[in-house]
């Protein structure tokens, strides 16, 4: 149960009584806020794009939404928590690997993202217990020692019955409940989607609760947080968890719908890709992670159109440019475009007033 | 003139009726991404990444068509090469097919660089019933026409070449402590197993099988293990750049093992002039393809071509580069499947006509090496020679060793 925000108090309480025919201030235009309409009309496009699109944009959009849980999981811990993560190419590779391994024991696919997610919560939370002890930099060092691990790690020989070894492991798309008349890629956009959705209204009423400002406290002022009663321990390596999580259901996705999980798809890179699109995105903004997961996987397309040879350095560039234009992403620009468009200011002066 | 009886339209009857057979041989049968005057082929590669020294046989193959397409084409064809970048990674090369396949409509997709990348695609390829030809790898598992009979290799492939090193050992040192240095995955791990196999009961020779992970920055550390192991055999499947480093570091401490050096890592630009060309010396390798930088070709008809096209058509490319002959070896075989073709270019038909090349030569090709296919051999090139460096080339000896076809 969440206190009620402040100026919520404020509204709630009645205006002092007055005049029996003047009315109650109304919270009027509440609801139609800028972003409200923006989600809305982010979800209608979402929920149209397939049924106009090529099979191929429809795959390319369900990776956007992928690569974009993934960065939600990554920016709970880092945005939100300030606990840094150069490690979550491995939960994404976790996840990854537990739904090709069910998938290859005929579990249906729908059932591996809850055992993804749950692995990949009680590895977190495992790893998050001894990075209790470190911080920053120590913290960003211990992560990348994970990410380094895990290509071995599945390579490893006596996993290898179970992991396929360096041969992967191939998976075969999902069809269509019956009687739906959807392509499989258009079904697996929409199931991604509402995978998305559920995922990030869990990830912003956890942001808005009692927990997530503890969270976000630990962040701001740890030191302040421990004095004020919160279990810092506790909310740090319940996030760790959490974030994994995230990360591992997105990894499961990304399984299915590449339809193979071989331990070169997890590098160290990964992450480094993770940690650019949180940047680009926004740190600490939860709609900014699919503006990362448009960045990780279309920039790098973009780049190559403009010099195969070269693509790198073009990459390398772009990202320098959005980073000197947007220093908080995109969500940073968004907010100051907010702040500074006169309608915007006109709405502001008129809810005051 | 003659007069038209019902006795000459009779005998002319046979006649017309061959006239009228003959357009209907000659029918078009077009699959996606061909028209009467375009062919498109689609391609990945590794353009950046750990292993984009590799890329450059994707550029000498976009150079090669430009000459195919210079001489009027293929059958009046043109050929529209469309390539992208997949950095080496396997997710990354799905979605580069994907939209090969689905969105500029390719006829085939042609070598495809890379092990786990093409594992990445090899069921989507099959399922969408797409040409995946004379994929740039030696894995063995490629040559599978009963499960993946889409799917082609070219060059031999890395278990019989495996074999092939192993009978060598056991011809030349058979008391001998092997070292193998090999890539940790699905290519690395296909040279390790042929050399156990070619070994048979002797595999205890291997004292110490060393892998390595392309993100590693050196393997220093494989090659002292190796000669503190007491290893005298080595045999090097590293590719250009650990194959490089192994050998330089071999001539570092000092230890000078019989030295075999597998055919992905021998090029002399690529590998041993990084390695230190003294240090190279007397190693041995094999080979299918005529070393650009060997000077016995240096009058050869087939090597004056290649490098009449390098300077045309590509001259940024390396010379002494066996990536940018091998990428042309590639564009001229699938110029003959798709003469072969003719006029019928379906997907079916091109992989019936990739399945029937016979004595088939390409100029850069060792002279006694030819490549066969059939619709029960999926694999080729199955032959190879081997070939000692002797401080500034390689010279070949010995017989052409045929490579076991792959169960």
């Amino acid at each position: 149960m969440s206190a009620p925000e402040p100026n919520e108090i404020a509204l709630e309480r009645p205006a002092v009584a007055g005049p029996a025919s003047a009315p109650v201030a109304k919270p009027e235009g509440r609801f139609w806020t800028g972003r409200n309409i923006a989600i809305g009309a982010g979800v209608i496009v979402a929920l149209t794009a397939p049924l106009v699109a090529h099979n191929f944009i429809i795959f390319q959009l369900t990776l956007v939404m992928i690569y974009g849980l993934a960065i939600l999981g990554l920016n709970l811990l880092t945005g939100f928590n300030g606990q840094f993560s150069l490690g979550h190419s491995a939960f994404y590779g976790i996840g990854a690997y537990t739904a090709a391994i069910l998938m290859s024991q005929n579990v249906d696919y729908y059932w591996t993202l809850p055992c993804a997610g749950a692995l990949c919560f009680v590895v977190g939370f495992l790893f998050g217990l001894p990075a209790l002890r470190l911080q920053g930099i120590y913290l960003a060092l211990a992560t990348f020692a994970l990410a380094t691990a895990m290509p071995q790690i599945l390579k490893f020989e006596p996993l290898e019955p179970w992991t396929g070894g360096v041969q992967g492991i191939p998976l075969l798309k999902p069809d269509p409940p019956p009687g739906v008349p959807l392509n499989p890629d258009q079904w697996l956009y929409y199931f991604t989607l509402a995978v998305l959705l559920i995922m990030l209204a869990g990830a912003a009423s956890l942001v808005k609760s009692r927990t997530g400002r503890a969270i976000m406290a630990i962040r701001d002022h740890p030191i302040a947080a421990v004095a004020m009663g919160i279990d810092a321990s506790l909310y740090k390596t319940l996030t760790f968890g959490v974030s994994a999580l995230y990360t591992g259901v997105a990894g499961a996705l990304g399984a299915i719908v590449i339809q193979f999980v071989g331990p070169d798809s997890f590098p160290f890179l990964l992450s480094v890709s993770f940690l650019v699109g949180l940047v680009v995105g926004g740190v600490g903004s939860i709609p900014g992670s699919l503006v990362g997961g448009v960045f990780v996987l279309f920039v790098p397309n973009l780049a190559e159109q403009v010099s195969t040879g070269l693509s790198g350095a073009i990459y390398g560039v772009i990202l320098l440019i959005v980073i000197f234009v947007m220093p908080s992403g995109a969500a940073g620009l968004v907010r100051l475009a907010a702040a500074r468009l006169p309608f915007a200011r006109k709405i502001r002066a008129a809810r005051s007033s | 003139m003659k007069q038209i009886t019902r006795r000459s339209i009779l005998a002319a009857a046979p006649a017309t009726l061959a006239l009228a057979a003959i357009p209907a041989r000659a029918a078009k049968n077009y699959g996606p991404g061909v028209t009467d005057t375009e062919i498109k082929i689609g391609n990945t590669g590794p353009y950046s990444g750990p292993a984009s020294s590799y890329g450059t046989i994707a550029k000498s193959e976009a150079a090669y068509f430009r000459l195919v397409n210079d001489q009027g084409g293929v059958n009046g064809r043109k050929i529209n090469f469309i390539s992208y970048d997949d950095a080496y990674s396997p997710p990354k090369t799905v979605e580069q097919v994907r939209k090969l396949v689905e969105e500029d409509n390719v006829l085939l997709v042609m070598s495809p660089l890379g092990t786990p990348t093409n594992s990445a695609i090899w069921h989507y390829m099959n399922q969408k019933k797409v040409p995946q030809l004379f994929v740039a790898t030696g894995a063995t598992k490629w040559n599978d026409q009963k499960h993946y009979p889409w799917t082609m290799g070219w060059q031999p492939n890395y278990q019989s070449e495996g074999h092939a090193y192993a009978a060598y050992i056991l011809q030349n040192k058979p008391d001998g402590k092997i070292a193998l240095l090999y890539q940790n995955d699905d290519f690395g791990k296909d040279y390790l197993k042929g050399v156990t196999d070619g070994l048979g009961d002797k595999a205890k020779m291997i004292v110490l099988a060393a892998p390595y992970e392309t993100t590693d920055p050196t393997v220093d550390s494989q090659i002292i293990s190796m000669k503190a192991a007491g290893a005298d055999v080595f045999v090097n499947t590293g590719i250009p750049k650990f194959a490089a480093q192994a050998i330089r570091k071999a001539a570092e401490i000092e230890w000078k093992p019989l030295h075999i050096l597998a055919s992905v890592g021998n090029s002399v630009g690529a590998t041993l002039k990084p390695a230190g060309l003294q240090n190279a010396k007397d190693i041995v390798s094999d080979f299918y393809i005529k070393d650009p930088t060997d000077p016995q070709w240096q009058n050869d008809p087939g090597y004056l071509q290649w490098v009449a096209f390098m300077d045309k058509y590509y001259p940024a490319g390396d010379k002494t580069d066996g990536g940018n002959v091998v990428g042309p070896c590639f564009c001229q075989t699938l110029v003959q499947v798709m003469k072969q073709c003719g006029d019928d270019l379906t997907r079916e038909n091109i992989m019936k006509q990739a399945a029937n090349l016979h004595h088939f030569r390409v100029p850069m090709l060792l002279p006694s090496i030819e490549i066969n296919t059939s619709p029960t051999d999926f694999a080729p090139i199955k032959q190879i020679q081997m070939a000692r460096f002797d401080g500034q080339r390689w010279q070949l000896f010995g017989p052409v060793i045929n490579g076991q076809a792959p169960a």
